[in-house]
C-alpha cells in the first residue's frame, strides 16, 4: 500500500510511530557507544566487537524503517 | 464532514494545483497535517544520521583497538636507577612517547610501581600519597590504591593505566603496558 493512499492524519500517525521506534533504537545505540567507550578506556577488549555488531543491527533496523517509509511515499 | 474536510488541500497563493507547485513548496506546506508530516519526516532523517554517527563511532573504536593490537608493545626504556629513589619517593618520566607522562613510585626496597599520570576520570595529573597508600587526583578528589591503581574513592571508576616494570642491574626499566591506555 502506498502512503498517499492513507488519510493525511493516518500518515502522521504512521510516521510518528516510526520516529518513536527509531528514537528507542538510537537511544540503545547511545548506550552501547558510551558503554563501549568506557570499557575501551579501561583497557578491556571483549565488548567492542559484539557492541559494534549490535550497533550495526540497530542501524540496519533504522535503515529498514526509513526505506519502508520511503517505499510507502512512492 | 470533518474527515473529508481534513483531506482538502489548501490552495497555494499562486492558485496552481499541487502538482504544478515548485519543489520547495513540499517543505513549506500550508495545511497542518502535511506540516506535521514534513516535520516528523525531517526528524526521522535526522535520527538516521544520528544512528549512522553512532555506528561510525563503534567502528572507530574497533579500528583503534585493531591498530593497537597490530602495533608492537612499546620498547623497553630505562626510567630510573634503583639508588635514585628511596622508599616512598616517586619520579616522573615520559613513556612510551614524549608527552605521555607517567609516575614511578618505590613502595618498598624491592617493589616499584608505575602508572600513567592522567586520572581515569577527566585526565588531571594524579599525585602519589605513599603515606596514605593512595594516589590522589586533586581536581575532583579522586583516590586510587597505590599498589594496584584501582579506584577507591571519588568520581573515578576505572583504574589508572599501569606501566610494566623490570628491575635489573640496579636500574628500573619500563617494558610496556600492563593495563589500560596511557
Amino acid at each position: 500500500m502506498r502512503l498517499t493512499q492513507f488519510a493525511r492524519k493516518q500518515r502522521v500517525t504512521i510516521i510518528a510511530g516510526i520516529a518513536a521506534f527509531q528514537t528507542i533504537i538510537v537511544l540503545l545505540q547511545l548506550w552501547l557507544f558510551t558503554a563501549t567507550m568506557e570499557t575501551f578506556l579501561a583497557g578491556h577488549q571483549e565488548t567492542e566487537l559484539p557492541a559494534a555488531l549490535a550497533s550495526l543491527v540497530c542501524f540496519a533496523l533504522n535503515g529498514g524503517l526509513f526505506f519502508y517509509l520511503r517505499g510507502l511515499e512512492r | 464532514m470533518p474527515e473529508e474536510n481534513s483531506e482538502i488541500i489548501s490552495v497555494a497563493p499562486d492558485g496552481k494545483p499541487p502538482k504544478q507547485q515548485p519543489a520547495w513548496r513540499k517543505d513549506f506546506p500550508l495545511d497542518w497535517p502535511e506540516d506535521e508530516y514534513r516535520s516528523r519526516r525531517g526528524f526521522v532523517a535526522f535520527l538516521m544520521l544520528t544512528s549512522a554517527a553512532f555506528l561510525a563511532g563503534q567502528f572507530w573504536i574497533l579500528l583503534i583497538q585493531a591498530r593497537r593490537k597490530a602495533g608492537a608493545q612499546p620498547s623497553v626504556k630505562e626510567i630510573a636507577s634503583v639508588a635514585e629513589l628511596t622508599v616512598g619517593q616517586s619520579k616522573l618520566f615520559e613513556y612510551p612517547n614524549p608527552g605521555n607522562h607517567c609516575i614511578l613510585i618505590r613502595l618498598s626496597e624491592t617493589n616499584f610501581v608505575a602508572y600513567g599520570q592522567k586520572c581515569s576520570h577527566l585526565s588531571c595529573p594524579v599525585l602519589p600519597r605513599p603515606d596514605l597508600g593512595r594516589m590522589h587526583c586533586p581536581c575532583h578528589d579522586g583516590w586510587f590504591d597505590i599498589r594496584t591503581g584501582e579506584p577507591v574513592a571519588g568520581p573515578p571508576r576505572r583504574p589508572l593505566p599501569r606501566v610494566g616494570l623490570e628491575v635489573r642491574d640496579g636500574k628500573v626499566f619500563a617494558n610496556g603496558y600492563v593495563e589500560g591506555v596511557i
